[in-house]
């Protein structure tokens, strides 16, 4: 299969690619991993007449903590997210969700970033990112450096509120000091969209009561859908196993998946319900641990 | 556009449109016919090869994308003439059976075992996940892979005593 012909431009600096963006707008695509990009325009449901590959453009690829939050730029592969030192440090969460991304070969190439910008329903990272209340920033030539909160990024499916002159060039993480994170991920084999991907986090206050708590959905509703109403009835409260059954079902509650060859609807919100109860114990072990 | 690709220690110029996949410049520009083409929707892995020692899906890279590159294909696996450790190992384990993935898992074997020469049964199965393979059941390309992951281990620490 071939994509529609187009324009292959390779810029070697951010200037330059920013450039080619303010010029050229909206028939541009910028490839990274183009792990989804590439099949998308193989099957073209993407035809974009320009593409920007930004894999020659340094200082893109930042996993650290330069101030204050949790970096991770453009160019960081999903590997190299499995193997950071600094996220194991750092965020329990995105270091438990990257192993769980595509398959091995697949998390060679492909970028955070990248899965972010794309907006696939049913992408593991959009999810992650929800929970930990995450900001997106995005820069253009005559915009500048530009912050976006997660809830105000993903506006629909396979559609995002950046801009067709910006590059999304980084995701922030706040740091935490009591903290824990986890990713449930049921799939029918490596590689395959999640059936059901439940992403919690947890932080605690000096008493031990729960200070923050994010929790995430992925493949059960018509985009990664953030409970909230699960995440306000944590906070403030002791955790408990009582507490962590009753914001379970309200993540039952609030999502609506749709019945394929992955399952039953009625089987999905089961499974929501029960990862949702052992992401959150897992959570919270690493917080108190 | 102009581009020159090394494969196997060979560089390969051509005058390719944008639109070309890795796997095809590697097939029909450089003639090297060991790494297939399966699927064609980054899910089989037969079109794997190594990017700068990194194992990923030509089928879903441009060619232009590996301009610079430094590519090894099945084709470039042997050394000094001889079966490499990972080939010998498949030949021996009896880790193939129509042939069709072997290319690429040998190759994603190569790489795997370079990180962790000793894995378990896991361990291999984790890493070669990426890759289908329709015959074997592939037990008998984890053990290839345990093996050859032996065979590499002992060589370097004889090297080193």
């Amino acid at each position: 299969m071939y994509p529609a012909a187009f324009d292959y431009l390779a810029p070697t600096s951010k200037e330059e690619a920013l450039d080619i963006l303010a010029e050229r707008g909206s028939e541009v695509k910028v490839l990274a991993g183009g792990q989804s990009l590439i099949p998308m325009m193989k099957l073209r449901l993407a035809q974009p007449g320009t593409l920007v590959d930004i894999n020659g453009v340094p200082g893109l690829n930042a996993i650290d903590t330069p101030n204050g939050y949790l970096r991770i730029q453009a160019l960081a592969r999903h590997n190299d997210i499995v193997r950071s030192d600094v996220v194991a440090a750092e965020n329990a969460l995105i270091a438990s969700t990257a192993p769980w991304v595509a398959d091995p070969l697949v998390r060679n190439r492909g970028t955070l970033c990248g899965s972010v910008a794309h907006h696939d329903p049913e992408g593991d990272w959009a999810s992650v990112m929800l929970a930990l209340d995450a900001t997106v920033v995005a820069e253009s030539r005559d915009g500048g450096e530009r912050e976006i909160p997660i809830q105000d990024f993903l506006v629909d499916i396979f559609t995002t509120s950046l801009q067709p002159t910006e590059l999304l060039t980084e995701v922030r993480v706040d740091r935490y000091t009591r903290g824990g994170g986890n990713y449930q991920k049921l799939e029918r084999k490596v590689g395959d969209y999640a059936t059901v991907g439940v992403a919690t986090h947890l932080e605690l206050d000096d008493g031990g009561s729960i200070a923050k708590a994010g929790i995430a959905l992925t493949s059960v509703y018509s985009q990664n859908l953030k409970v909230t109403a699960a995440e306000e009835l944590l906070v403030g409260k002791q955790p408990s196993t009582e507490l962590f059954a009753q914001a379970a079902q309200v993540a039952k509650d609030a999502c609506d998946p749709t019945s394929d060859v992955r399952g039953s609807a009625a089987f999905k919100r089961d499974v929501v319900r029960v990862y949702t109860e052992r992401s959150l114990a897992a959570s919270l072990a690493g917080a108190q641990g | 556009m102009e581009i020159t690709v090394n494969i196997n220690g060979t560089d390969y110029a051509a005058d390719v449109a944008p639109r070309m996949l890795l796997v095809d410049f590697i097939r029909t520009e450089a003639g090297l016919t060991g790494t297939h083409i399966g699927c064609d929707t980054t899910s089989c892995g037969v079109c794997t090869v190594l990017v700068d020692d990194t194992p990923m899906k030509t089928c879903t890279m441009f060619a232009v994308q590996a301009n610079g590159k430094s590519l090894t294909t099945v084709e470039g696996l042997k050394e000094n003439g001889q079966l490499s450790p990972i080939q010998e190992a498949f030949k021996e384990e009896h880790g193939l059976q129509c042939g069709f993935c072997t290319p690429a898992m040998m190759l994603v074997g190569k790489a795997f075992i370079e990180e962790n020469p000793n894995p378990s049964d896991d361990e291999v199965r984790w890493a070669i996940s990426g890759n289908l393979c329709r015959c074997t059941g592939y037990v008998n390309i984890v053990k290839a892979i345990q093996t050859a992951g032996a065979t590499v281990a002992a060589g370097s620490s004889q090297e080193a005593s």
